[in-house]
């Protein structure tokens, strides 16, 4: 009984959805998973996005790997935005998504940041110092960012000097917790976690040279759920218009 | 594919906080369910709501606050700061604090509770049979309260074993420091490695409910022997 | 007085307050007797330091437990002091003999008065020493206690009401060790109680306890046979006398006792017992008719001559209880107002009193 009013459910509500945009009515809802990283910027969006469409942007925060797993185990995502790009491509390729939906909607901007001003400076050499206790990243196996991390480190030949001193954050939200309560005197963040109005709010930075690790694209998708939601479709297009690009810009994302 | 040695650093160091932590739950668990089991005080109420308050918190709000606290800008971190301890988090002494607070309810209630069945007049007959307040601790209260202490220390230890938020929020993921098994676990499935994640979860499956078995049927035996 | 317990008590808890100021002998039994509620208990809680009153002053012969001018408080554990509750409070996971061993452990050697075989053999116990407190019925349970406390060689003896929490059978169980108790060992003892009936049996001196005071404190004789109590008006007034063997009639199975101070003489059915041993006896007052002449003639047994001292109503209007002297020993008789007028009783009249009954109760 329980089984058959489930499978019934999402049907009827689908059915619902198509009467709605044959009739016209534009008032759709999409459900976004959004990676951590992203929140500033999507609520800018949202409300543009609300404004200028009529449609309602509903959004879930969390970590992409964890995303995946809810995903893959039936989530009711209709729009993802990752972290990074291979889990999008892993689900493409797990044929998860809506062929063809795939794109880079932004490309993360690491930094080197501590709550303390002057205590970076704007080439790193706080790390050659190493007159510091802990240095905060992102996981580096679950996280872009922390990934980024350890390459940047990698290429400046300090892994092993630093590798007593490095302590990981769950994602780069947690990294950037570490910093900033103090307990780490330094991390490895997001620069969208400290851009505000096109420049870095508060503390001292440096922002790594793109050129140090491997770019940090996050890539969008439709997943399955959202097929047929014309909402879905509004918002992937929506992001890659110009009103969108300018936000995402202003929080130190680069495309 | 069985587990790696990442994993079994993670068993060892949580085997090593939860007994550590379990230690030092029944050494300050007992005073505090002793005077909560026996106090007239208006402040009963208050400090047994505050020992209670790890049941209903997220975890994470116990870490964020600990987080707070034990960093440089924090009262208990400027204080280890004074006394040449430096900073506790990202440590593992940060999580046996961390951990003693988080279980505390776990030890004390089930304490409390045998003490409170055990009443004022054993301790009233061991006094008037000229038994000094230590003595007729060890003599009579500690014996009379055994199942409450093997209950506690499973709790607090089996709690301990579980316990991820506040890890989460203090450890920094140290290897052999603050990686515990519950964090290694969720490490596993971040990075989407399912099968190592599942050799572990599983385990704690196993663990889990091999102590609540043993917990259980202690019990029993003992409604019996009462 | 050379030996003697001095106890003021001063407490007040929400609706109760106690306000005592005790000189008692400093040996044998003194009851502190009275209704519940009216601070027996809180009386010897004081005493033992388990609760403590704010102003007090507690002295046992010669060691003074509490004074709150000086601000001593001897603790419980160090007040030379044996407790008997309620319930006997055997400790369940040691066994009968490492209940035993438990206070006597705890006392120095040379400080022992009391040794293991003679306290086990004093009250019965010696074959449960292997047993739990689990397998021993209530009486047992309670000698067994009454035996861990005498082993710590108490200085004074606390008992409250010892004998309540059992039935009418175990109480006749452990009475005659109480009274052997009392015989064979020279510890004061206070006996808290509601009981006439024990009081009468083992109480050598009484404490009468309403609402927190003391309303008298005397030898039992006398405080049973005053007629200003509240005693005088329970339904088994009565009074409590020592006496004397001086016959035993083997033909008829009699003994003929004494009164103290009397020539006059007492006969109860009871068996032999050798020719002065003392015998406690209680005369309860509706036992007791009043007669102007002597009867000869009669089925009673007991008719001794005595004066009248004084009366008062008794609890109804048909009755009046009469105070009378045997010798120095005191008597009450209750009988009818109409009995009273028609006989025209007044203080300093002879008259014969007759003896309906009379209790053994040792």
């Amino acid at each position: 009984m329980n089984v058959r009013v489930r499978s019934f459910t999402p049907g009827a509500l689908a059915a619902l959805i198509g009467c709605l945009a044959v009739t016209g009515v534009q008032a759709d809802e999409v459900q976004v998973a959004v990676a951590a990283n992203f929140t500033a910027p999507i609520q800018a969006i949202a409300s543009e996005f609300e404004k200028d469409t009529g449609h309602k942007l509903i959004a879930a925060y969390g970590a992409t790997g964890q995303f995946y797993t809810q995903i893959k185990n039936g989530a009711p995502f209709e729009v993802f935005l990752a972290a990074d790009d291979s889990t999008p491509e892993k689900l493409e390729k797990e044929g998860d998504i809506v062929p063809g939906s795939r794109f880079t909607y932004a490309i993360g901007t690491l930094a080197l940041w501590s709550a303390k001003d002057g205590y970076v400076d704007d080439a790193g050499k706080v790390l050659e110092k190493n007159q510091f206790k802990h240095l905060s990243i992102a996981n580096p196996k679950a996280a872009p960012y922390g990934l980024a991390a350890t390459q940047v480190l990698a290429k400046l030949g300090l892994t092993d000097k630093v590798k007593d001193k490095i302590v990981e954050g769950q994602n780069i939200t947690q990294a950037y917790q570490f910093v900033s309560t103090g307990n780490a005197e330094l991390g490895f963040v997001a620069l969208s976690q400290i851009f505000k109005d096109g420049k870095v709010s508060h503390g001292s930075a440096w922002i790594i040279p793109e050129t140090m690790h491997d770019p940090i694209k996050q890539d969008a998708v439709i997943l399955k759920k959202g097929e047929n939601n014309p909402a879905a479709k509004a918002l992937t297009e929506y992001l890659k218009g110009p009103k969108a690009e300018a936000i995402i810009k202003s929080y130190g994302y680069q495309l | 594919m069985t587990l790696s040695s990442a994993d079994f650093a993670a068993i060892w160091l949580t085997l090593k906080l939860a007994s550590l932590t379990t230690v030092i739950l029944l050494l300050i668990g007992t005073p505090i369910a002793l005077w909560l089991a026996h106090t007239r005080s208006r402040l009963r109420g208050p400090i047994g709501a505050i020992v209670a308050l790890p049941l209903v918190l997220p975890p994470t709000v116990i870490g964020f606050y600990l987080l707070l606290a034990m960093g440089p800008h924090g009262y208990v971190g400027q204080f280890t700061q004074a006394i040449g301890l430096g900073t506790l988090t990202f440590s593992f002494a940060g999580l046996v604090i961390g951990s003693v607070i988080y279980s505390m309810p776990f030890v004390v209630q089930p304490l409390q509770n045998a003490f409170t069945a055990i009443g004022p007049r054993p301790l009233e007959v061991a006094a008037t049979l000229r038994a000094n307040p230590w003595d007729t601790f060890f003599s009579v209260v500690l014996p009379l309260a055994r199942p409450g202490f093997i209950t506690a220390a499973i709790l607090g230890f089996a709690h301990t074993v579980g316990e991820f938020g506040v890890v989460l929020m203090i450890g920094g993921n140290i290897p052999e420091k603050t990686r515990v098994v519950s964090v290694q676990i969720y490490d596993h499935v971040e990075a989407l490695e399912y099968a190592q994640a599942h050799w572990l979860a599983g385990a704690m499956l196993v663990f889990s409910f091999l102590v609540l078995l043993a917990l259980y049927s202690s019990r029993k035996s003992q409604a019996s022997w009462s | 007085m050379t030996s003697q317990i001095n106890v003021r008590l001063q407490l007040s808890y929400p609706g109760f307050d106690l306000d005592l100021d005790l000189q008692l002998p400093g040996k044998g039994v003194t009851a502190l007797y009275g209704h519940s509620g009216s601070g027996k208990t809180t009386c010897l809680r004081c005493i033992a330091g388990l609760e403590r009153a704010g102003q007090a002053f507690v002295q046992i012969n010669d060691e003074v437990w509490q004074d709150s001018q000086s601000n001593l408080f001897v603790p419980v554990h160090k007040r030379a002091l044996g407790y008997i509750f309620q319930e006997a409070s055997l400790f369940p996971h040691l066994s009968v003999l490492a209940n035993l061993e438990f206070g006597l452990r705890r006392i120095a050697r040379n400080e022992r008065r009391v040794d293991l075989a003679h306290a086990t053999e004093l009250l019965g116990i010696t074959h449960l020493l292997q047993r739990t407190p689990n397998n021993l019925s209530g009486g047992e349970r309670q000698r067994v206690g009454l035996a861990r406390a005498l082993l710590t060689s108490p200085k004074l003896l606390l008992m409250d009401e010892p004998l309540a929490a059992l039935d009418s059978q175990r109480k006749r169980e452990i009475l005659p060790y109480l009274q052997r108790l009392h015989a064979e060992l020279d510890i004061p003892v206070l006996y808290v109680s509601h009981s006439q009936d024990e009081v009468a049996r083992l109480a050598d001196h009484m404490v009468l306890l309403s609402e927190g005071k003391a309303l008298a404190s005397g030898p039992i004789g006398e405080t049973l046979a005053r007629l200003d109590l509240p005693l005088a008006r329970d339904d088994d007034a009565g009074v409590v006398i020592e006496g004397r063997v001086a016959a035993y009639d083997a033909h008829y199975n009699l003994l003929t006792l004494r009164l103290p101070g009397s020539t006059q003489h007492l006969r109860v059915a009871h068996g032999p017992l050798a020719v002065g041993q003392t015998l406690r006896l209680k005369v309860q007052a509706r036992d007791i008719s009043l007669s102007l002449d002597p009867s000869e003639h009669s089925s009673i047994l007991n008719s001794l001559q005595a004066t009248v001292i004084s009366e008062t109503g008794a609890d109804n209007q048909a009755h009046v209880l009469v105070r009378l002297d045997v010798d120095g020993c005191a008597m009450l008789a209750r009988i009818t107002r109409y009995s009273r007028d028609q006989l025209n009783l007044h203080p300093g009249q002879n008259l014969w009193i007759q003896v309906k009954s009379v209790a053994v109760l040792v």
